[in-house]
């Protein structure tokens, strides 16, 4: 009883928070934790009613799958969100992601430069050779 | 009180609207990973349903249900968002 009203309070939560949050990657962060510890609850509460070794396995086997597979999602759809180009909430500070991309992005243009500049370079001696 | 009246007449509403807030959003979503978010989370608190709905109805078969439809809340999302991303990208 406890347990069941414990996982529905955190569903509840989550769903709160999916509908209130201003920003995309708020409610994604709000809802994949918290919809994962309410089922955890309620399947606390289910092993607990049914006092059976197969009921409890499968129970760990489902609390199992969303631990391991909730923050694969969760990852996955915001790394979407950022490079489909999701907006940010007005009052976000720190975009670490941004940061990276651009050293990423300064690096391969130095290198292309670099590479091209060798071409130039060998182009230059064959010609010289040529003039030979 | 029992148990059973307990969870059909508390704990079940209570999903309800936590479904009702979650539609809500499934319907507003102002880009489509919202929605996508909104759908993943739809599936897993209906399997919280599927467990509260188990122990109504006293039978424990209800569980392998709920195991087969968190695997399939994952794999929809992680297809829909490969879908958008290569979508993008022939743009």
């Amino acid at each position: 009883m406890i347990f069941s009203t414990l996982g529905a309070l955190f569903a509840l939560i989550a769903s709160i928070g999916i509908f209130k949050m201003p920003d995309f990657y708020a409610r994604l962060s709000v809802t994949v934790k918290a919809v994962t510890v309410g089922i955890g609850f309620i399947l606390i509460a289910v092993s607990m009613y049914f006092v059976d070794f197969a009921v409890t396995t499968k129970s760990i086997a489902i609390v199992f799958f969303l631990i391991m597979t909730s923050p694969i999602a969760g990852f996955l759809v915001g790394r979407v969100a950022y490079l489909t180009g999701a907006k940010m909430w007005k009052f976000t500070m720190f975009d670490d992601l941004k940061t990276d991309i651009d050293v990423k992005k300064k690096e391969i243009e130095e290198q292309e430069k670099a590479s091209q500049s060798e071409q130039a370079e060998k182009k230059d001696n064959t010609e010289q050779s040529d003039n030979l | 009180m029992s148990v059973h009246d307990y969870l059909l007449y508390i704990i079940m509403p209570i999903l309800c609207l936590a479904q009702l807030f979650i539609l809500l959003r499934f319907l507003k979503g102002p880009q489509v990973v919202d929605r996508i978010v909104a759908l993943d989370l739809l599936i897993t608190v209906g399997v919280a349903f599927i467990l509260i709905f188990s122990i109504i109805v006293d039978n424990s078969i209800f569980l392998d249900v709920a195991m087969i439809l968190a695997l399939i809340a994952f794999l929809s999302t992680v297809a829909l968002s490969f879908y958008i991303q290569n979508s993008k990208k022939d743009d």
